[in-house]
């Protein structure tokens, strides 16, 4: 169907909803390198003027990729709640930007219509959104899941501790664990990224992360972030898996790329279930996103980068995902190039994932040949935690020395958490109390505790 | 009201663990916050990389180095103009000039072995540091084992898959690209070696092999050529490059 727009005379046509939505865009890079931009200026504008006007019913009736032709769509489409999305069914794009912006739009409501929303009607409307926009529907959303400790809720924001190694040292891995545990970080997970993806290997740091974590009854939880099918092997071993990784995107083929498919993730949702290890719920998928992966597989069918990212949401809200991730600036500046750029990214994403009801989190990140820094970053975890983020990176310095970019740090976390008043998980929180690691006010730190448990830790 | 103290930076009681790792753990705190000097250690890191990341490839110094190892070398140029065309366009930075393109379909290569090609990637000063021991390194030992070589290539603004289009120009039946490395803090020099077995226009990634980390404080120079030379004779005999080739197949394999 075509889609138009009239601007002082002169008429700008859209043929696909696929070309509206990539047009109207915010301007990025990979949208640039895919050549799906706007032209000029006015016609992003344009682009956005009439996707406003696009009834929602509309994404019911045209997938922007065909649904003979790729799996997630037909999972958007056969798993599309009817009954939720009766109460916005009447609304164009427009509307449901200014519906959900309106105080009718309460955190309850939002809840019960999440499954009503299609990934492309949230990535529309987020087109129409200025960052405040985002921020504002986000921080309304509450999104809570539960495994070992309680994640999400309202006032908290956790951390993954993520003590990379070049080479998986157990040691180096350790000295930073411990660094972060006293600086207060390890409720969201203990994360590592293995440097290789040998089942052994994995194997390994899973024992070690198991061993620490009940040596000292931590509340939380850990992860390999090794490839599905290795974790399967694992679990098969009955190696101690508690959340199950797995990078995934938003079209069929740019998830053949990652070696995987919606079967192989259900099977390795309910190896991961079978094991039930999680003590105050079963919430175990851990998924990490980026926009950009689809392009750069070459999958992305002419949907710009942030519809492809969205509709990878779709693909982990299937699996009642503990903790979903966007890695956001690590993919490089041919698909983000700079700060605003990623910022931008960064809360659409976040945005986008929360509306649809999935436990977002963020790595907020960039490369080193990307036009950003730590300014750029503490603005965007700044933003992200007054949005309600449900976690983020805890790396030692913001400095990770296995995959080569920067993030967030331990002290990062505990700036964001004393400027607005956030806690860590709540089961987290009374460790970190019992330990004398932070005393009552929840972020000051206590030197003489941190020292004794240290000296437990490396007894 | 008492006179303000200089704000008491606390130190962290497991500095000790510094030992096991390079990652910033440790770093003590003022509040909740990091201290100036580990705050400006950090800049500095960044600050080198960044360099790293605009530093322009000396072409002359660089290819009066290479000129040492007896060889002829050609200076090229992909299609990605500076620098932020080049960050932004990746497709364009694995596409040589047409000016380059002409410039080597002429010199109508008689057929080699191999062809070695360095190309600035996202850190010159990897290059500066590294590629021009590397270079000598392998000429000398892929020449001790009888193999025919190309004519050097240097790139500016090149990408890995640029070595699909100058290999198959200059007729080598495999080609080897040194190139800088995306930089991390810690290590803003690092030099990758990729090498694709029959090169030519169309290649992905899965068809080449890679060494990475090259580097004094990585894997060092004299070091990553013996890796590389082991590269190049698994990939002669297996004829291929790629997943299907892993390092170290080769181990005490003898020149056939």
């Amino acid at each position: 169907m075509a889609y138009s727009c009239t601007i002082r005379g002169f008429t700008y046509r859209f043929d696909s909803l696929r070309e509206l939505l990539a047009k109207a865009s915010p301007l990025r890079s990979g949208d640039a390198l895919a050549g799906l931009v706007a032209d000029s200026y006015e016609e992003r504008v344009a682009a956005q003027i009439a996707l406003a006007d696009v009834p929602l019913t509309a994404f019911l009736n045209e997938a922007v990729i065909p649904y003979e032709t790729d799996e997630v769509t037909r999972l958007i489409v056969d798993t599309h709640d009817t009954t939720a999305f009766t109460i916005i069914s009447h609304l164009t794009v427009g509307d449901l930007r200014d519906w959900l912006l309106s105080d009718e739009a309460d955190t309850v409501t939002l809840q019960q219509l999440a499954p009503g929303l299609t990934p492309e009607m949230v990535a529309a409307v987020s087109k129409l959104m200025r960052n405040q926009d985002l921020i504002l529907v986000a921080k309304k959303c509450e999104v809570v899941t539960r495994f070992r400790n309680t994640q999400g809720l309202r006032g908290h924001m956790a951390v993954r501790l993520q003590p990379n190694h070049p080479t998986d040292d157990a040691k180096g891995i350790a000295a930073s664990i411990i660094d972060g545990l006293l600086y207060g970080s390890g409720d969201a997970m203990i994360g590592i990224n293995p440097a290789t993806d040998s089942p052994a290997a994995t194997s390994r740091l899973l024992f070690m992360l198991e061993e620490l974590r009940e040596r000292f009854a931590i509340p939380t939880q850990s992860c390999v972030l090794s490839h599905v099918t290795t974790t399967l092997q694992l679990i098969e071993q009955q190696v101690p898996v508690d959340l199950v990784f797995q990078s995934i995107a938003g079209t069929e083929k740019a998830n053949a790329s990652f070696g995987i498919n919606l079967a192989l993730l259900q099977e390795a949702y309910e190896a991961g279930l079978s094991l039930q290890r999680g003590t105050l719920g079963s919430n175990l998928m851990y998924f990490e996103t980026g926009q950009g992966s689809a392009l750069s597989s070459n999958a992305h069918h002419g949907v710009d980068q942030q519809t492809c990212e969205v509709r990878a949401y779709a693909v982990a809200r299937a699996y009642q995902p503990f903790l979903v991730n966007s890695v956001v600036g690590f993919i490089g500046p041919e698909y983000l190039f700079d700060g605003k750029q990623i910022i931008r990214a960064g809360l659409e994403d976040h945005f986008c994932a929360k509306v649809m009801g999935l436990p977002m989190g963020m790595d907020i990140c960039y490369t080193n040949h990307a036009q950003a820094d730590q300014d750029d970053m503490d603005t965007l975890l700044t933003l992200l935690g007054v949005a309600g983020v449900n976690f983020i990176m805890g790396i030692p310095g913001a400095d990770d020395i296995m995959l080569n970019y920067q993030s967030t740090s331990f002290h990062d976390a505990l700036y964001v958490r004393r400027v607005l008043g956030l806690r860590p998980a709540p089961e987290f929180e009374d460790w970190l109390l019992r330990q004398g690691i932070m005393d009552q006010q929840g972020n000051r730190l206590s030197g003489q505790a941190q020292k004794q448990l240290y000296a437990a830790l490396v007894g | 009201m008492s006179e303000i103290r200089k704000a008491g930076v606390e130190s962290d009681e497991w500095e000790s663990l510094k030992a096991y790792t390079k990652a910033r753990i440790a770093l003590g705190r003022t509040g909740v916050s990091v201290p100036l000097r580990e705050s400006l250690q950090f800049k500095l890191a960044h600050a080198h990389a960044k360099d790293a990341v605009y530093s322009a490839l000396d072409v002359t110094d660089l290819q009066n180095q290479l000129a040492l190892c007896g060889l002829p070398v050609y200076c090229v140029r992909s299609r990605a103009i500076h620098r932020d065309m080049y960050l932004q366009r990746p497709d364009l930075g694995r596409l040589l000039d047409e000016r380059s393109a002409e410039q080597l379909q002429q010199l109508d290569s008689p057929a080699a072995d191999i062809s070695i090609i360095v190309a600035d990637g996202l850190s010159a000063s990897a290059i500066r540091q590294n590629a021009a021991q590397v270079v000598s390194g392998l000429v000398d030992k892929a020449k001790q084992a009888g193999f025919s070589l190309a004519p050097i290539v240097l790139v500016e603004q090149g990408r890995v898959a640029i070595m699909d289009a100058i290999g198959s120009l200059l007729n080598a039946r495999l080609a080897i690209i040194l190139i800088g490395e995306r930089p991390g803090l810690s290590s803003f020099d690092s030099m990758g070696a990729y090498i694709t077995y029959a090169p030519r226009p169309g290649l992905t990634d899965e068809s080449r092999n890679c060494i990475s980390n090259i580097r004094e404080q990585g894997l060092a120079p004299v070091l990553a050529v013996d890796k590389i030379m082991d590269l190049i004779w698994s990939a002669f005999r297996l004829q291929l490059t790629g997943v299907q080739l892993k390092a170290d197949s080769n181990a005490g394999i003898l020149p056939a």
